[in-house]
């Protein structure tokens, strides 16, 4: 047996890559279940894909059978029910670890340097994971894929000049048809997936070259040579990274340690997950709308159009802007802020454990006015919420600013060298 | 503000259409277990709705299995037009008439309960009243200005408006109560409430037949995901014991 693996290893890496990246790779053991939502995400990814492929199998991408083959699916498809609902419920389980994912990674500085082209590849995945949804959305062919395809597309009619050209050009058709829905298939089964993965690659390659921060933003990587043999680690870590620095006593393997404890985080989420699953897969009409269960008619606009939960808040942005180009441009921006992050914060301290009660004050009132701006974007029109967005919206965009301003200067306390024990 | 509107009214065409009255929806009673309820609700479904309304997503044959009926009965009691077993619920009714007679064709209902919610249809069947201004002499509380005959008249009764006196700031005025059969219908209205109850039972099966099945499933999958995480749980700290 031993003689087969070596003769494996001998052409391809096989131990090798895992060691170095899994097995002698070494993790800051003061992770906290902030850190559990990369893995979660990853294996949603793999749920997304697998559950994909099969339903794949069974839904018909036209605008006279879409609607009819995911009933079918539901129906006649041996526990073709399940396949469906975790794939919808595995969309909005996406979001939900994604954005605690993004908001770990704002709560501890894992954005600034070196991390920078870490968080720009996240910002990618997420913009990726934001088209990919939108047209699967559009797939099943509901009122909501229909009306809501409709709404998302003739954004880009806001550009000037090329807009009504491109919305064409986007639809294929003159409006949202057929040709829409087939061109949407491909791309939610074959190009954006794979862009997805090579960009998960990259962001995991781009993880191991700079290592995992941690709640204490503390390097776990020091000069080589500067640390007694009593204070390196005790386990073995690849001489990939003991080769250029000295490891604190400070890390664990991420095989068998973060593995497990991200197997007792996955545990808690897939009991909710399955929760979902089984006994509220519509999840009140967040997660599946009820006007979807209604086949796309062009004549009959639904009372009230809503994107997905997950879009909520930037389309409250949308609406909170008087001009339809405006409220694009804001739209866009508001993503745009987050891609800038590693140069909007001038602090050199990362986790809020070290920083300004002014800094911790900004990142709260942050995610509390995205929430209410998801809050705002999801439920029907009303005179107050006009005013209540545009309000949020300048809060939203005031969080970078104020970010700017203040932490160049910022008011920190002393870092510790090592983890604290 | 001006702008505002014009942006939305251009954006979200025909938001500002109306989606029906705001009334109190009743809580409908019903129990996807309740297999006699349901077979009830098959019946009514099969001679009153699907005239005009099809269920096209859902065969006879599955139906039937669900709801503990036979094909052989089934076929005999709940299928009237000669198709097979295996086939879909479709309704007799061409589509052009459909449209042309009722001004837009009756929706397909096998995903109703999923779109319009259980305690909507429950309280919509329960609301018409009469109304000769209306085209088929009846209009809706729940769905105002309805293209849609009263068809469960025959059980129901007439329904009329009910009203009563009471004193608004020093004057009298009339308040709308409900509605009340004439009792020329078949049911009594605690038995026409059951009837429309197992109607509203058989669509919430149709809209999600799988749903039973979901929950008994379900289960086992939540206790298995407990004993899992117990497992897993010891593992992890028996190997992080040594680092803290």
């Amino acid at each position: 047996m031993s003689g087969f693996l070596a003769w494996i290893e001998e052409r391809i890496p096989m131990m090798r890559v895992a060691n170095m990246h899994a097995i002698q790779y070494p993790a800051p053991r003061n992770m906290n279940f902030w850190y559990v939502f990369g893995f979660l995400a990853t294996i949603v990814l793999v749920n997304q894909i697998v559950t994909g492929i099969w339903l794949t199998m069974n839904f018909e991408p036209s605008a006279e059978r879409a609607f009819a083959s995911v009933e079918y699916i539901m129906r006649e498809v041996d526990y073709g029910w399940i396949i469906r609902y975790m794939h919808s419920t595995g969309a909005s389980a996406f979001f939900i670890v994604v954005y605690m994912h993004m908001f770990r990674g704002m709560i501890y500085g894992s954005y600034q340097k070196p991390r920078e082209l870490l968080w720009v590849f996240g910002m990618f995945i997420y913009l990726a994971l934001m088209a990919e949804a939108f047209m699967g959305y559009v797939l099943p062919w509901g009122q909501m894929s229909y009306w809501g395809a409709q709404v998302i597309v003739s954004l880009f009619g806001a550009i000037p000049v090329i807009g009504p050209d491109l919305v064409i050009w986007i639809q294929g058709d003159y409006v949202i048809s057929g040709a829409t829905l087939n061109r949407f298939f491909a791309l939610h089964v074959i190009a954006l997936p794979l862009v997805i993965v090579i960009l998960v690659f990259l962001h995991i390659i781009a993880l191991h070259e700079v290592g995992s921060n941690n709640p204490d933003g503390v390097a776990i990587k020091h000069k080589k040579g500067s640390l007694p043999e009593s204070e390196k680690t005790p386990y073995k870590i690849h001489e990939y990274y003991t080769s250029k620095y000295d490891i604190a006593d400070d890390v664990v393997p991420f095989f068998p340690h973060i593995v497990l404890k991200d197997l007792v985080a996955f545990c808690i989420f897939l009991f909710g997950f399955t929760y979902i699953l089984f006994f509220a897969p519509e999840m009140g009409g967040k997660f599946l709308e009820h006007p979807n269960f209604e086949i796309a008619n062009q004549l009959k606009t639904p009372a009230h159009i809503f994107p997905v939960w997950y879009f909520t808040p930037f389309y409250a942005i949308l609406k909170a802007v008087p001009d339809k180009l405006m409220g694009v441009l804001a739209m866009f921006g508001a993503i745009a802020a987050l891609f800038a992050l590693p140069w909007v914060d001038r602090g050199r301290v990362k986790s809020w454990r070290y920083r300004s009660g002014l800094h911790k004050a900004n990142l709260i009132l942050f995610a509390i006015v995205f929430i209410f701006l998801g809050y705002l974007g999801g439920t029907p029109q009303e005179n107050w919420k006009i005013i209540a967005s545009q309000v949020a919206t300048v809060l939203y965009f005031g969080f970078f600013v104020a970010l700017f301003l203040y932490s160049k200067n910022e008011n920190t306390k002393p870092v510790p060298e090592r983890i604290p024990k | 503000m001006k702008k505002l509107m014009c942006f939305l009214a251009f954006f979200l065409p025909g938001m500002a259409m109306a989606a029906g009255g705001n009334v109190h929806l009743d809580e409908a009673p019903i129990d996807l277990t309740d297999k006699a309820s349901l077979q009830r609700g098959a019946k009514l479904f099969m001679n009153y709705c699907l005239g005009c309304h099809s269920m096209q997503y859902q065969r006879y044959q599955r139906t039937f299995k669900d709801l503990g009926i036979s094909d052989e009965l089934g076929e005999q009691y709940l299928q009237f037009t000669g198709e097979k077993v295996t086939d879909y619920i479709t309704r007799a009714m061409p589509e052009e008439s459909a449209a042309g007679w009722f001004g837009a064709a009756p929706p397909d209902l096998t995903l109703v309960a999923r779109v319009r919610g259980e305690d909507w249809i429950y309280t919509y069947l329960r609301s018409f009243y009469k109304d000769e201004s209306r085209p088929f002499g009846v209009n809706n509380k729940v769905f105002p200005e309805v293209g849609m005959p009263h068809v469960l008249e025959p059980l129901q009764g007439i329904p009329r408006e009910t009203t009563e006196e009471v004193m608004v700031d020093g004057e009298m005025v009339e308040r709308y109560v409900g509605i009340k059969s004439d009792g020329t219908g078949s049911m009594s209205p605690d038995e026409y409430d059951q009837a429309v109850a197992d109607i509203v039972n058989f669509l919430e099966y149709t809209g999600e037949p799988a749903k039973l099945d979901s929950h008994r499933i379900g289960k086992w999958v939540l206790v298995f995901i407990v004993v899992l995480f117990v497992f897993v749980y010891l593992l992890k700290k028996d190997y992080w014991r040594e680092v803290h």
